[in-house]
């Protein structure tokens, strides 16, 4: 009897399976990119795809819109009542998608989440002391020191309900140490407009409209579903674009794109990323680690720094490797960050004999040899661009060997100094020059070269607390101007971000890559 | 008998612990595996504090037996790279290889069997020659390039199949099965079929040469004396004494199929144990590449115990000879 | 069925060449055209592979003879831009293909040719001590053979691959990974070979003039070298050319699956996977010579290692 009846259920799951699926009303979104979202936890780690991710199902006090305006979002206003306490109105009648009510303390609990020990947004806000819950939709940030940009900082600190993470235990972002895997990696609930329905790492992640998200009157979009699926293979994301499996591909491979055009049913869009591409090279040390020069470190000297830099063709790169898509840069923050200007962003002009002629000067007519570090998975083509970089030095004289590895042993390499030239790739949320300051021009672990200057450092705080903006700029621009004179970093590009979608759908591209479905418009037949 | 069962048993259980050892200096020592669990601003003392934690300033053989201990419950430690029980990721993934494993495996036995005949009973035709020669084509495309081509043929020119991943797939208990839906069996095809390939040829060359012995044989003869016809003697006589021996090689391959499901896993994107090896690799994931070590190891080891176990009981032979043979070596 | 018409062993061999081209060897071989096309086809990628830096018009890895703005150019034949400088097209970053394919089948080879040797060299001398030394040595060896004959060369390959790269320093990775994959292909291929020289020593050991060199105080393992060789040629060719087209296949897949030979110094199944980028984006000519050389490679040692083990094999004829 039981046979029978396992029979007659496998048959009608199997018939069920046949029947057509419901009606498309139903508006789902099937997509991809690259990588997976490395964890569901919002505080848990600070890397694009799983901020974007985050963002989808948590909303943070402030939003970075589709032009990348600060505007309200969970907080409606804010004003400083005093040099070093912000004061944030909340927004009324948000619920959280359990249904419970968005309060202030929601906000004083992921506030001091994220400044955890195990958060990794900690740095970013770390001129936060404390939060004050003044009443349900009233609170105050005091600051340790005057930060008149703290609400820029806010957009990628996302808010979670004290009531479920306390109830999930996570309390705490995701902790290593503990042998279980924590309830937020694969779990979320947020105000945000969309629900996590299913997430399995690597492999799938599902999320629904939730339809009671407090933002639908003035983002009415009509995405009912999305599926999300991380695609590495270049050649397999395209094939299922072409074919049509998928809807929307936020890393369409460059060498592909003309073909794309070409398939009738898809469309591009692009725009110039707020994320320069650059190389670091590491002026301080005695000796170099990967280097056949003993007991001197050439990199130290300008000369050679230069050297490396005029003998780069990135009109070449740009033709060849990126297809035309990328903006030869300058300066290693692109056109869209405050601070940027256009004389700073222009190169040194590309010359072989020129670059020749300096390494000669700086004692070695017969160049050296050096090893390259770059990651393979994380900047559009960064393992070919690095590749072409090794070709162009060796035309100088100088050996190149390269380590093109995964992003996730590349970047533990630059934190912890092991690289004496390396690739790099700097985004800016904040759009302000001050961001990449204090991570790439003073001591810090994204800094690799080892350059600190205890006069630009001084500039650099006071850039940090200076509300006279005009003379904030100025201090901002001297900065700038000291980076290029001395080529501390070698710029390559500003990267350009290209998306590929169906006809039917309309997603406004942004400049910091971050796909936000709330402004999808979809057209279809 | 039961000495030599135990003998074996024995000799599985030592090369298993030396698996596990090395399994275990992949986890502890390769790689500092706190690197990859603290965040970027962790100092010297957070890590000490750490190292401590996790118990890796205890000695060696400490160590070991704890791994020993966690493996037997079932703990495989925590992946780098997506923050999960290994024995959960496991456990969700192995569905997929295997139905992709069956799959393929019952497209090369409907694709081999045919075809082995054909060519055991018409040696001499030039349509088997050529059948032969272009069967040597099955194992001399690699996999990947056989994936390739079809994805680029039936994904993207003719739009038919999926070009990557399972399609719909139903949950039932601990299993997950893409074989109720028909997206399911749209998306594994493909990968079927380029897994299938190089099995085509093995079992067909199997299937061919038992053919050529069995079909000298007398009672084929006398079968064929008493107006059998040809058929029957093929498929009903012949047929029967060679799937044996296919069915053993078959066995044997298994591993060769986990080998190359590897490699078709990563072409078609199938969430399978090869796609989720591959990542580890990438990611350099040391507790998922050193629990693969030891489940593959497991199931080799596994596997020829049972063979050997198998041969033991199916052949009286075997048996005797064994025990003469243990007798001589003292 | 003889290698020889003469003598009474079939395996024997009295160092006659002439009666090796008379002989039934020479004979099939002439009568199937495919093994001939075979032959030739091997022996010209060999040929190509030894004498790449004559064979090939460049050398793709001489860093300073590339430009970039050669880059993604097509085949002679097709486009304004196709040249005889770059009989095939180039790659990403200006290489000809042409010789990017036959340094990469140099390599491809090499790999496969070593390998090959190390699991003779290692699979002969552990199967000569353990046929020699029998006992527990023997029985450890056969069980250790008789596992790891189940585990395919893949994923052996893998295992010792993925192990090395996490334990060698990382900026010598890609000059070690040649090393790495044919120690890793070449240890998971040795079986085969313990088992056919063990099978051999074992039947030699017993006769009697073994024990008479051991009374006269030669060593009874070089007299039997003697009589060994001869016996174990057959079979260790036959395994050898099936062993050398399962080592290119393991060294192409494991490049493709990118645990392999790095693009610096790219094999074919590297090549292969540098060129599945491009796909679909029209330089259908950087996947499409690679892949094409590597399936005429392996077909064509394929069909002869098939042909030694027909004409070696008295069974099927």
């Amino acid at each position: 009897m039981k046979i029978n009846n396992l029979v007659a259920a496998i048959v009608i799951m199997f018939s069920a399976a046949w029947l057509p699926t419901e009606a498309s009303a139903r508006n789902v979104i099937r997509w991809a990119s690259q990588g997976d979202a490395l964890t569901a936890d919002p505080h848990a780690a600070n890397e694009l795809t799983t901020t974007s991710a985050a963002r989808k199902v948590y909303d943070s006090l402030v939003y970075a819109d589709k032009d990348l305006n600060f505007i309200p979002w969970l907080a409606t206003s804010w004003k400083l009542i005093n040099p070093t306490t912000w004061e944030f109105k909340l927004r009324e009648g948000v619920k959280w998608q359990d249904g419970s009510s968005f309060t202030a303390q929601d906000v004083k609990f992921s506030l001091d989440r994220a400044r955890a020990k195990t958060s990794d947004f900690k740095k970013q806000i770390d001129s936060i002391e404390n939060v004050e819950v003044v009443s349900d939709h009233l609170a105050r940030i005091v600051t340790t020191g005057p930060n008149p940009i703290l609400p820029n900082q806010l957009t990628t600190i996302f808010m979670m309900s004290k009531a479920w993470s306390e109830k999930h235990e996570v309390a705490e972002p995701q902790d290593f140490a503990a042998k279980q895997e924590t309830y937020a990696v694969r779990h979320a609930m947020g105000t945000g407009p969309f629900r996590l329905v299913k997430r399995e790492p690597g492999v799938r992640t599902v999320m629904v409209k939730n339809e009671d998200w407090w933002g639908l009157a003035d983002y009415p979009h009509e995405v009912d579903e999305l599926i999300y699926t991380p695609i590495a293979n270049q050649a397999t994301r395209v094939a299922a674009l072409l074919s049509g499996e998928l809807d929307f591909v936020l890393d369409p491979p460059l060498q592909d794109l003309e073909r794309i055009k070409r398939t009738p049913g898809i469309k591009l869009v692009q725009t110039a990323q707020d994320r320069t591409i650059f190389l670091g090279m590491n002026q301080a040390r005695e000796e170099l680690l990967t280097s056949d020069v003993k007991g001197a470190n050439p990199l130290s000297d300008r000369r050679v720094r230069l050297a490396f830099y005029q003998a780069i063709d990135i009109d070449a790169i740009r033709e060849k490797v990126m297809r035309g898509y990328s903006e030869p840069a300058g300066m290693i923050t692109a056109p869209s960050v405050h601070g940027h200007t256009e004389s700073l962003d222009k190169r040194h002009p590309y010359d072989l004999a020129v670059a020749r002629k300096l390494l000669a000067e700086a004692g070695y007519p017969d160049g050296f040899s050096i090893r390259l570090d770059c990651p393979n998975n994380r900047y559009i083509n960064d393992e070919s661009i690095c590749q072409a970089v090794a070709g162009m030095l060796g035309k100088i004289g100088v050996k190149v060997k390269l380590s093109a590895i995964p992003k996730t042993l590349h970047f533990p390499k630059v934190k912890n100094q092991k690289t004496d030239f390396y690739m790099l790739g700097w985004g800016v949320p904040t759009l302000d020059s001050h961001y990449v300051f204090s991570y790439l021009a003073r001591e810090s672990t994204w800094n690799a070269t080892g350059f600190e200057d205890p006069k630009i450092s001084g500039l650099i705080d006071e850039i940090g607390v200076q509300v006279d903006f005009a003379a904030r700029d100025k201090a901002i621009n001297t900065v700038w101007e000291h980076m290029k004179k001395e080529v501390v970093y070698l710029p390559l590009h500003h990267q350009v971000v290209v998306w590929a979608m169906k006809d039917w759908l309309d997603v406004p591209i942004v400049a910091d890559n971050g796909v936000r479905f709330i402004y999808a418009k979809i057209n279809k037949p | 008998m039961a000495a030599y069962v135990i003998r074996r048993f024995l000799q599985a259980l030592a090369v298993m612990i030396v698996v596990a050892f090395a399994s275990f200096l992949l986890f502890n020592f390769v790689g500092d595996p706190i690197d990859n669990m603290v965040g970027q601003e962790a100092t010297r003392v957070d890590r000490e504090a750490m190292r401590d934690s996790l118990g890796l300033n205890d000695p060696v053989a400490v160590q070991f037996g704890r791994f020993i201990v966690n493996l037997l419950r079932g703990e495989f430690g925590i992946s780098y790279g997506l923050q999960r029980p290994v024995a959960a990721l496991i456990g969700e993934r192995l569905p997929a290889t295997l139905e992709l494993v069956f799959v393929s495996t019952i497209f090369a036995l409907l694709l081999g069997i045919p075809l082995g005949v054909f060519t055991g009973i018409r040696r001499d035709a030039w349509s088997s020659r050529l059948i032969l020669t272009l069967s040597l084509l099955g194992v001399s495309l690699p996999t990947f390039v056989v994936g390739i081509l079809l994805i680029y043929v039936f994904a993207v020119t003719l739009g038919l199949l999926p070009s990557f991943g399972r399609g719909e797939v139903m949950d039932l208990a601990y299993w997950s099965t893409g074989l109720l839906t028909v997206s399911g069996w749209k998306a594994i095809i493909l990968p079927a079929i380029t897994l299938s390939l190089f099995q085509v040829t093995l079992i067909l060359r199997l299937i061919r040469s038992a053919m050529l012995e069995v079909m000298r044989t007398d009672y084929i003869k006398f079968a064929r004396a008493r107006g059998l016809s040809e058929r029957v003697i093929n498929y009903g006589h012949a047929l029967k004494n060679t799937l044996v021996p296919v069915i053993t090689v078959i066995g044997l391959n298994i591993g060769t199929l986990v080998a190359f499901s590897i490699v078709t896993e990563t072409v078609f994107q199938w969430p399978g144990m090869g796609f989720l090896f591959i990542q580890a690799v990438g990611f350099a994931d040391v507790p998922i590449m050193a629990s693969y070590l030891l489940l593959v190891a497991l199931f080799f080891v596994g596997l020829n115990f049972v063979v050997d176990i198998l041969y033991l009981v199916v052949d009286p032979r075997l048996r005797k000879q064994h025990i003469a043979a243990i007798g001589k070596r003292g | 069925m003889k290698w020889l018409q003469r003598q009474a062993n079939p395996y024997r061999w009295t160092g006659d060449w002439s009666q090796l081209l008379d002989g039934d060897l020479a004979y099939s071989f002439g009568r199937s055209p495919a093994t001939v096309v075979a032959a030739g086809v091997t022996l010209i990628f060999f040929i190509a592979a030894v004498f790449a830096p004559w064979v090939a018009p460049h050398d793709p890895f001489d860093i300073a003879t590339l430009d970039l703005n050669d880059a993604f150019l097509p085949p002679v034949w097709q486009g304004e831009t196709g040249s005889w400088t770059y009989p095939l097209g180039t790659d990403g970053q200006g290489r000809d293909v042409l010789s990017t394919i036959v340094y990469a089948t140099r390599i491809s080879l090499t790999v496969g040719v070593l390998a090959v040797l190390l699991a003779a060299v290692l699979g002969g001398g552990l199967g000569l001590l353990a046929g020699y030394v029998g006992g527990w040595f023997d029985a450890l060896v056969m069980r250790l053979a008789d596992i790891q004959l189940t585990i395919p060369a893949i994923l052996a390959a893998l295992m010792i691959d993925g192990i090395a790269r996490l334990v060698l320093p990382a900026g010598d990775q890609d000059v070690l990974a040649i090393y790495v994959l044919i120690l890793a292909i070449g240890i998971s291929e040795w079986p085969g070979y313990a088992r056919v020289i063990r099978g051999v020593v074992m039947a030699e050991s017993g006769k009697d003039y073994v024990s008479a060199a051991r009374v006269i105080g030669i060593h009874p393992v070089s007299i039997m070298l003697r009589h060994i060789l001869p016996n174990v040629m057959g079979p260790m060719l036959v395994l050898a050319s099936i062993g050398l087209a399962l080592a290119i296949i393991a060294e192409a897949t494991l490049s493709f699956l990118g645990v392999g030979v790095p693009p610096t110094t790219p094999s074919l199944g590297t090549l292969i996977r540098v060129g599945d980028d491009f796909l679909f984006s029209g330089e259908w000519w950087i996947l499409l010579f690679p892949a094409f050389a590597l399936v005429a490679l392996v077909l064509a040692v394929n069909v002869l290692g098939d042909w030694m083990r027909d004409a070696l094999d008295p069974k099927l004829r």
